[in-house]
């Protein structure tokens, strides 16, 4: 390259028409949906499908939707015949798929710890607060939403935990099991590589098992079986035990997770942080688990997102999650037949929590890896 | 403890002292592999020794058993007074006192330049953060690179890197430093800083101990050289002696092959 001043001079080559463009959006629609008449003609026929399909979800979402009806009088909505929403049900029973059976003059306080939730995963998720007292915040701002849920004091009426139910259950249940399965999970994938063979032998078993156990059948035990095993008169509750079997389930997966990381990582790293000196538990806070978890980041969100959704699983023993609650809703004969609504309603509130946790990985990922090698 | 690079280099040089490094009779078998046999070598204190051999000699494996990266099964290896053994607390004792820099230099791409050097000597030596750091930039300074500290160790050089971990490995403020190849992965214009960097650590005193194959680096600074193959000392003497005139067949080839591939 730099070597041309030694050569003779180069005769200049003519001067060319400048390339066609292949930039800007007619040159990517020329290069990506009209490349040849195969590719003009799928592109054609499936933006056919979606603006057809799209204009008639507006119709029906929108232009021909009855938005509220008097007092529970549904026949202007069966009178649509199905060519028009009928989001009156969830005008109407809105604050019963969110909040289930919890007294209707107490809901303010499940409305208060959905966004605590809430706030509390947006304060989680700014670097910046990445602190050790973001621990203290989290035990805070969970105890004041166990003194919210139940009430009891503060002038606040007593809600037993059978009248709890909607997205605070789904909400309780989602950040207590990873809050819990996490930690439990890094330490069994630790314990899976750990020399002492005993501790090793117990996290594969426990892996193993759960692992080979689907979460439906999980929870019947915690909900059927466990309290068989419990002396007369004692009884624990009944939201607690799903959570423990969704802790123990969820941790069996996420430990897996973890392990990939650690044993992504290199022997190297090992090596200098065992020449250096470092304790074990110092290797593994300060060198081992920073790289391992990072590097495992969008499976880790990944199987959040799986366990955020599968909480939904406890309405088959009978606890009033967010689905169980919107599922209630129409069974009253007025609203029967209004399921869409409902689940569109519902499936909306899953996509936002899940989407947001998406969107988040993909940019700590982005934040975290930008300066590595 | 000594705050800065000089004060604790300065400290080195003891010359009553016992000596730095005692093998003796050191066997160890990778499965059914013989990988060190009988090997007896003696370390003084500040003595400087260059291991080398063919591919495959156990110099790593000999080095590494010095700091218990790897262990030993039989005789004895016994480091600034401490024997090496099962105990946790001798062992944690020696590798403070023993600095070790590697091929693939192994820094902890997760932390600053910064915090690479600091991270020991603030949760295994308990320094103050400040303090450490004030160690940490002095070693930089020796090792010519103050400017990158904040700076992430995939953003630098080969070279700079690994003159890194030497600081790293420095900031433990080490009486013994064990090098296995540092400039093997290296690119040759690399090479010269490393090794620039090495000389200037001998000169001060310390005690090192280094698997390498430059054997302009061994002339200059090696009080001795020691020649291994298939896991046994097979020669060893002053750089002048064991090049100039070797006196086995098995080091007269492995010269004769490291000249060609110079
Ligand atoms: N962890 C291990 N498990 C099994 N065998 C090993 C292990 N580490 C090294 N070996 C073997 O032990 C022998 C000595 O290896 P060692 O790494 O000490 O050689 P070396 O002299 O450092 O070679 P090189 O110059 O290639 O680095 C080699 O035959 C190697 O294959
Ligand atoms: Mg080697």
């Amino acid at each position: 390259m730099s070597d041309i001043t030694a050569g003779p001079v180069p005769t200049p080559t003519a001067s060319r028409r400048a390339p066609i463009s292949t930039t800007g959006p007619w040159a990517w629609a020329r290069a990506n949906l009209f490349s040849g008449w195969a590719s003009t003609a799928v592109t054609l026929l499936l933006a056919y499908f979606i603006i057809t399909w799209a204009l008639g979800f507006i119709d029906w979402a929108f232009v021909n939707a009855i938005w509220s009806v008097p007092n529970n009088q549904t026949q202007a909505c069966r009178d649509l015949k199905g060519v028009g929403a009928c989001w009156a049900v969830i005008t109407e029973k809105h604050r019963f798929i969110l909040f289930g059976t919890y007294p209707y003059e107490e809901q303010w306080r499940p409305l208060l710890v959905c966004l605590l939730f809430i706030g509390l995963y947006i304060v989680s998720a700014m670097r910046r607060f990445w602190r050790a007292e973001l621990g203290l915040i989290w035990i805070v701002t969970l105890a004041v939403i166990g003194v919210l849920m139940w009430g009891g004091v503060l002038s606040m009426s007593f809600v037993p935990q059978e009248r709890w139910g909607g997205l605070p259950i789904t909400l309780i249940l989602s950040t207590f099991g990873i809050a819990f399965a996490f930690p439990l999970s890094i330490l069994v994938a630790l314990g899976r590589r750990s020399k002492m063979p005993a501790i090793k032998m117990i996290c594969i078993v426990y892996v193993e098992l759960i692992r080979g156990v689907p979460l439906i059948s999980l929870l019947f035990m915690a909900s059927v079986m466990f309290p068989l095993f419990l002396p007369d008169g004692m009884n624990i509750d009944k939201l607690l035990r799903a959570q423990v079997a969704i802790i123990l389930f969820a941790a069996a997966y996420l430990a897996e997770v973890v392990r990939a990381g650690l044993q992504a990582l290199p022997k190297g790293q090992y090596e200098a942080a065992d020449a250096m000196g470092l304790s074990y538990w110092q290797k593994t806070g300060l060198i081992v688990l920073p790289q391992a978890l990072r590097t495992v980041i969008p499976p880790l969100v990944n199987t959040f997102i799986g366990f955020f959704k599968d909480t939904s699983l406890v309405l088959i023993i009978g606890i009033f999650d967010l689905l169980t609650a919107g599922k209630t809703a129409i069974v009253e004969p007025a609203w029967q037949g209004f399921g869409v609504e409902v689940y569109i309603f519902i499936a909306l509130i899953y996509f936002c929590f899940c989407f947001a946790m998406s969107r988040y990985s993909q940019s700590l990922e982005a934040t975290l890896n930008n300066r590595r090698r | 403890m000594s705050a800065t690079a000089e004060a604790h280099l300065a400290s080195l040089a003891r010359p009553d002292a016992p000596p730095a490094i005692v093998m003796d009779k050191v066997n160890k078998w990778f499965g059914s592999l013989h990988v060190l046999r009988d090997v007896t070598l003696n370390v003084g204190n500040g003595e400087r020794v260059v291991i080398c051999g063919p591919s495959g000699s156990g110099k790593s494996t000999l080095i590494r058993c010095i700091n218990r990266l790897e262990q030993h099964q039989e005789g004895r290896i016994i480091v600034e007074g401490n024997e090496l053994t099962d105990d946790l607390r001798s062992l944690d004792a020696i590798r403070r006192e023993v600095g070790m820099v590697f091929q693939s230099f192994n820094l902890f791409p997760h932390l600053t330049i910064l915090e690479n050097c600091t991270l020991a000597p603030i949760w295994v030596r308990k320094t103050p953060k400040a303090e450490a750091e004030a160690l940490a930039m002095s070693y930089l300074e020796r090792v010519k690179i103050p400017e990158q500290a904040k700076k992430y160790p995939g953003q630098l050089s080969g070279g700079q890197q690994q003159r890194v971990a030497i600081a790293r490995a420095l900031c433990m403020q080490p009486k013994i430093m064990l090098f296995d190849e540092p400039t093997s992965a290296l690119d040759p214009e690399m090479i010269k800083e490393v090794l620039d960097t090495m000389v200037g650590l001998a000169d001060s005193g310390m005690t090192m101990v280094c698997v390498t194959h430059e054997m302009g680096f061994a002339r200059q600074v090696a009080d001795r050289v020691v020649f291994m193959d298939r896991g046994e000392i097979v020669e060893s003497g002053t750089p002048t002696e064991m090049f100039e005139t070797p006196k086995t067949d098995r080091l007269r080839l492995f010269l004769s092959q490291i000249l060609r591939g110079h």
